[in-house]
């Protein structure tokens, strides 16, 4: 048994002139929970549905379980897909949706009723087996649905935008209702979703993807704090943008960049030459704000001016727009601190000074575009 | 101000629709020939109509034809709905082409061509063997009655199929059912108010057809819209109005289960 | 769209309505087109050959004629069917909305009652002694009866009668659409009743406006039994002209051209709608 349950090699997909998919290579491994994360049009609903048999790849394969399936069509596949819109039989009662799969198996009897309402379980609805789909919520529906392509105990399961139509705090419940769910049964899960707070609180790996390539596949951690390039840098999570120069080159990963005349000595895992145009990428929780007569942390080094522009009151924490002289807007989230009375409640004005600068070692550097 | 005239425009123009049906069937009552003048209620024409075995028969032939041509069409059409919405096949754009023609042509055009096709079958029958018989009647309407409903079938049905959600169709294959499995379990049950629209505008395009009819029908059988025809071609008869009356409380309670049926669809 | 392996299912849904289509509508379409195109026969229908004797034929006066009439009593039925038919369709869109379902029905039972017995109502209502000369000298505003059966009035009278329904259900259905608050908004923005209806109302329900005269105005040229039944011997339309060369002239040649060159004028007229329809759509666009 190999150690993937999904391969794909090299599929392309084609619709006339229009290349959704270019040469994707993917591998997804036995019992984890993927997430493919793009804009839309990026193609992560064409990998799913080469996936599952919708569609058919123009050129490349679909390996399950080792067995070429590319050709083959869905009903012939041992995977199951969550539909955005559920897809629930509107004239079939939760019951006979959920026994749908299982009947064509030839199932039937009490081995039918166990193995239905034991899926109905898992995902609490068993006292609704007699109801029918309008006659429940979405977020009810959303678990016939799971509970419909769980009871044919597939190798995978798809999901595709499975939660995109549900309120914000169902969707939270929902995600880890559905983490929970793939932990205990084992089952291989590859969610595709345009949200990447959700990829990340949810996944154990994260592909993320555009214009029909991927640009990195890594753990949420990884994907997030060390993004491949400016692509994924962007559309996962906020970032600010600086760009930057090499000014001088010391070997060992350590550089001297040059952010609007200012040196800072930074590390990066890439090669950069000397004189090359970069962008340094900081998240806004990782910019430090420096206010006039706010005493330093020993690791400052180096600052930039900037003003205030916007200051938003968010709760837990304080948003902050700064300007810097070069005409660069930043964000920047400030946490609460109530150690500290004079600068901890975070009571910025609009125009006020200040000095932006940010943790050490949590920028990253890529080559500029 | 405005509302009334709204409302009495609106109550003169549905006089305008009814007020011809509404006399003719008063007059089917009326105990006189040829007068119009009111002369006492009688049910006279409705036993004389009762007495008419011809007309009885001519009328059983429409019934038949209706109900084996709506079923025909039904058949045909939903099958042919559900390919057009679901497969791609060579001659699709033919398919799609002709159903647009046959809508808008003319029943005069079609009646005509499907007249040569037929008369055309029949020489070369005839060439083939002189016992070979394909004159024209029961079997050249029923196909002509067949060919012009199923486009409006087609129509009914994809309409309702455009409205549904595709995944529906792609969940039954992910679970495992096959083309005909799918077609069956879920395709059908969700088609089946438009199917059974579909049957009726069938019956009653069928059963109001003179143009086609007259074309193909041959001279050894007739429909009651014939029968009609030159019934009325000789002029007034209360034996009509009778006639006409009853055909029109039949169309009531056809729209009424049509109906009936589309709020069942709607909920 | 599907495109797995063939299956029998497959097989008989595609192919039953191929076949069915390709045989009793290709074929016999082919089949006219040809006719028309070959010599009248002495026993047979027709003799093979080729000539375009049957169009030429069609250049008779007499025959323009009755081309030239049947549009012309197509046109007229139309246009009083959209005059009668919108006032009373934007009523019935803009009742309240309960009511709507109901008020739709009742244009919907005559649309659903067979068009000949509806004819024949008409024939009662216009008889020298029908209900309405019955009821004129009753009345005393005439002594004589007037002549209103058979003439081309009659045939005009009887067309909008059974193709009314027809031309309100596309005009309801847009209607209804209609957004209020786009009517609303013309309004507020300082346009007149007139000026709303003609720049707002009309462009919206247009495709109501033309699927409503295309049901009306292409019927009205086939329906020969209406002229037959309320015009009699006086009114020959295009419809009569055709039926009469199959089912008593037998000149089964002329009576296909008649039929080709009936079909070639609709296409060109539906040809010439899209495409003003695709102009219109440019121009909204640029």
């Amino acid at each position: 048994m190999s150690e993937f349950v999904i391969e794909v090699k090299g599929a392309t997909k084609t619709y006339g002139k229009n290349t959704v998919l270019h040469g994707v290579d993917l591998q997804v491994r036995r019992g984890e929970f993927l997430t493919l994360l793009g804009p839309s049009g990026c193609g992560k609903t064409t990998i799913l549905r080469l996936l599952a048999g919708f569609e058919t790849p123009t050129s490349g394969q679909v390996i399950l379980d080792g067995k070429d399936v590319s050709h083959d069509p869905p009903e012939e596949r041992h995977v199951n897909t969550v539909f955005q819109s559920y897809a629930l039989f509107p004239h079939m009662t939760v019951f006979d949706n959920v026994a749908f799969g299982p009947r064509i198996q030839g199932v039937n009897g009490a081995d039918l009723e166990g193995r239905v309402m034991e899926a109905l379980r898992t995902v609490k609805l068993d006292s609704f087996a007699q109801r029918r789909p309008d006659q429940l919520s979405g977020g009810q529906q959303q678990r016939v649905a799971i509970a419909r392509a769980l009871v044919n105990k597939p190798l995978v399961l798809l999901l595709d935008e499975s939660l995109s139509a549900l309120d914000y705090k169902l969707r939270k419940a929902m995600q880890i209702e559905l983490k929970q769910l793939q932990r205990q049964l084992g089952i291989t899960f590859v969610f595709v979703t345009h949200d990447q707070e959700e990829a990340l609180s949810m996944s154990d790996r994260v592909v993320v993807m555009n214009t029909g390539t991927i640009q990195q596949i890594g753990t949420p951690r990884e994907v997030y704090e060390t993004p491949a390039n400016l692509f994924v840098a962007k559309f996962v999570g906020e970032i600010n943008l600086l760009e930057a120069s090499v000014a001088a080159v010391h070997g060992d990963g350590r550089y001297t960049i040059d952010i609007h005349g200012r040196r800072f000595e930074l590390g990066a895992r890439r090669s950069f030459a000397a004189q090359q145009a970069v962008n340094v990428l900081v998240r806004p929780e990782d910019l430090r704000i420096w206010r006039a007569g706010e005493p330093r942390a020993e690791d400052v080094a180096q600052t930039i001016e900037a003003t205030v522009e916007e200051v938003i009151y968010k709760g837990s924490t304080v948003d902050l727009m700064v300007r810097l002289a070069t005409g660069e807007a930043l964000s920047a989230t400030q946490f609460f601190n109530e150690d500290d009375p004079v600068f901890g409640n975070l009571d910025y004005k609009r125009g006020e000074r200040v000095e932006v600068d940010w943790v050490p070692g949590w920028e990253v550097i890529l080559p500029h575009d | 101000m405005q509302r009334y005239v709204n409302i009495a425009y609106a109550t003169l123009v549905y006089a305008f629709l009814y007020f011809p049906i509404v006399i003719l069937i008063v007059f089917s009552f009326n105990d006189s020939t040829y007068s119009l003048a009111w002369h006492g209620f009688t049910w006279r024409w409705y036993e004389k109509l009762a007495d008419n075995d011809v007309l009885i028969e001519v009328a059983l032939n429409s019934v038949t034809i209706g109900v084996l041509a709506a079923s025909l069409a039904t058949v045909l059409g939903t099958l042919g709905a559900v390919a057009l919405y679901h497969y791609d096949f060579l001659g699709k754009r033919l398919v799609n082409g002709l159903v647009f023609v046959l809508i808008m042509s003319p029943e005069i055009v079609m009646g005509l061509s499907l007249l040569t096709l037929f008369v055309t079958v029949q020489k070369v029958a005839a060439l083939i063997s002189e016992s070979l018989d394909a004159s024209l009647g029961f079997i050249s309407v029923l196909l002509s009655h067949v060919t012009f409903c199923t486009p409006f079938v087609i129509v009914t049905v994809l309409s309702r199929i455009n409205g549904f959600d595709r995944h529906l169709i792609e969940a039954a294959k992910d679970l495992g059912a096959s083309e005909f499995y799918t077609f069956r379990k879920v395709i059908l049950p969700l088609l089946m108010p438009a199917v059974v629209a579909g049957w009726l505008l069938s019956f009653t395009l069928s059963m109001d057809d003179v143009i086609i009819t007259q074309f193909v029908s041959g001279p050894d059988y007739e429909l009651l819209p014939l029968r009609i025809y030159s019934m009325v071609k000789r002029g007034i008869t209360p034996e009509v109005n009778a006639l006409s009356a009853i055909m029109f409380v039949a169309t009531l309670v056809i729209v009424a289960i049509a109906q009936a049926l589309l709020k069942e669809n709607k909920q | 769209m599907t495109r797995s392996r063939s299956n029998p299912f497959r097989r008989v849904a595609t192919g039953s309505i191929f076949w069915w289509l390709f045989i009793f509508a290709l074929i016999p379409n082919a089949m006219v087109v040809m006719v028309s195109f070959m010599p009248r026969g002495e026993t047979e229908f027709v003799e093979l050959g080729l000539t375009l004797e049957s169009y030429g034929k069609l250049l008779d006066p007499l025959y323009l004629q009755v081309f030239w009439e049947s549009f012309w009593l197509a046109t007229l039925t139309t246009l009083l069917c959209l005059v009668i038919g919108y006032p009373f369709a934007y009523i019935i869109g803009r009742a309240p909305r309960h009511l709507r379902p109901l008020l739709v029905l009742l244009v919907i039972i005559p649309f659903w009652t067979s068009s000949l017995v509806r004819t024949y109502a008409m024939m009662i209502l216009l008889g020298t002694q029908g209900v309405i000369n019955t009821a004129l000298i009753a009345l005393g505003l005439i002594t004589e009866p007037l002549e209103l059966l058979f003439t081309p009035g009659a045939v005009v009278a009887g067309l909008v009668y059974t193709l009314l329904p027809f031309m309100v259900l596309p005009l309801y259905a847009s209607i209804e659409k209609l957004d209020v608050r786009l009517i609303e908004a013309a309004r507020d923005l300082g346009a007149r009743k007139l000026t709303t209806f003609r720049k707002v109302i009309i462009p919206l329900t247009m495709p109501g406006i033309v699927a409503g005269c295309m049901l009306v105005f292409l019927p009205g040229l086939g329906m020969y039994y209406v002229s037959d039944i309320l015009g009699g011997a006086k009114t020959t339309l295009i419809g009569n002209l055709i039926q009469r060369q199959f089912l008593s002239a037998r000149d089964w040649p002329f009576g296909s051209a008649l039929s080709v060159t009936l079909t070639l004028t609709m296409a060109l007229m539906l040809w010439a709608y899209v495409v003003a329809a695709r102009r219109a759509a440019q121009k909204v666009e640029a």
